[in-house]
């Protein structure tokens, strides 16, 4: 087996088991009042996460590129209420333009 | 759901194309969409293989990257009926954007909003890659198109879409705040699944 379906195929199998978790092991009962809560916060910590890394995120280091600049625009249209295709095109179109200009 | 199905299509398609530059085969490129449909660690694993990482370094970091299913696949369980294998097989369609849009209520979820939206991703996401993987040679770098950029903002919009409470803005910014704090210092996943652990410090209140 290659390095690369060696990787598709732990990875693979890996987030299937991860996925499949919760639903298996407790699908169709409520979860403990406990965790509830936090799980409520889950989304917005992640989301954020996920925005900030994918856009000054590199190897190891925060790297500032074009990325951001779109970003920034996606960020303005969403305050201006645009619709999220419309956020999204944004986004690429100016970063493909910044991209061009440098 | 209709302004996701560009950027998922489009996002596929520069994974089959950047599968393809960083050596990975056809068929093991569509096998990673068919199998582990979770863009961000397809990307990390590719991005790793592609660079001289080795395959212990990408499956880390793809399994880091994935390691918030488990969280996300607990907070929906109980919308989930059937037998086991069901359960299994429609869990794989809990994304961040079917989980997000399958929302209607902090910690509540409409099954039906949730298994739809994840399965339209399913078959753009797949269908990207395959074009992808087709157009590898034809398209030039996707970055060019600046779809490197598109995510971010789709995953800020759906962000905004969530701040509907206090405590909901104090976990976007301790999660952003550990994710930048991290980013410098820990392999790619890391700040993710961090950032994962900030909710859990309401437990102590």
């Amino acid at each position: 087996m290659t390095d690369a379906w060696l990787v598709v195929v732990v990875v693979g199998v890996a987030t299937v088991v991860m996925k499949g978790f919760g639903p298996v092991v407790l699908g169709g009962r409520p979860l403990p009042g406990r965790a509830a809560g936090p799980l409520e916060l889950l989304a917005p910590a992640l989301l954020a996460a996920l925005v900030l890394t994918q856009t000054v995120g590199g190897d190891r280091t925060i790297f500032v590129d074009e990325r951001l600049l779109g970003v920034a625009a996606a960020g303005v249209a969403l305050w201006l209420r645009a619709p999220m295709l419309l956020v999204v095109v944004v986004a690429a179109a100016v970063t493909a333009v910044a991209r061009v200009m440098t | 759901m209709a302004p996701l199905i560009p950027a998922i299509l489009g996002f596929g398609v520069s994974f089959g194309v950047l599968a393809r530059s960083a050596g990975l085969d056809a068929w093991a490129t569509t096998a990673m969409s068919l199998t582990t449909f979770a863009g961000s660690a397809q990307f990390a694993a590719v991005s790793i293989l592609g660079a001289g990482g080795g395959v212990t370094a990408a499956v880390v970091a793809a399994v880091l990257l994935n390691a918030r299913y488990v969280a996300l696949g607990v907070s929906v369980a109980s919308v989930f009926r059937g037998p086991a294998l069901r359960r299994l097989l429609e869990s794989q369609l809990v994304i961040d954007e079917s989980w997000a849009l399958g929302t209607t209520a902090p910690g509540r979820f409409d099954r039906r909003l949730l298994l739809g939206a994840g399965a339209v991703c399913y078959l753009f996401w797949v269908l990207g890659t395959v074009v992808g993987v087709l157009g590898a040679s034809a398209l030039g770098d996707p970055t060019v198109l600046g779809l490197d950029a598109a995510f971010p903002a789709l995953f800020l919009a759906l962000l905004v879409a969530q701040l509907r409470s206090r405590r909901a803005v104090l976990a976007a910014v301790g999660g952003a705040l550990v994710a930048l704090v991290l980013l410098p210092l820990t392999p790619l996943g890391v700040p993710i699944i961090a950032a994962a652990a900030v909710p859990l410090l309401g437990l102590r209140r």
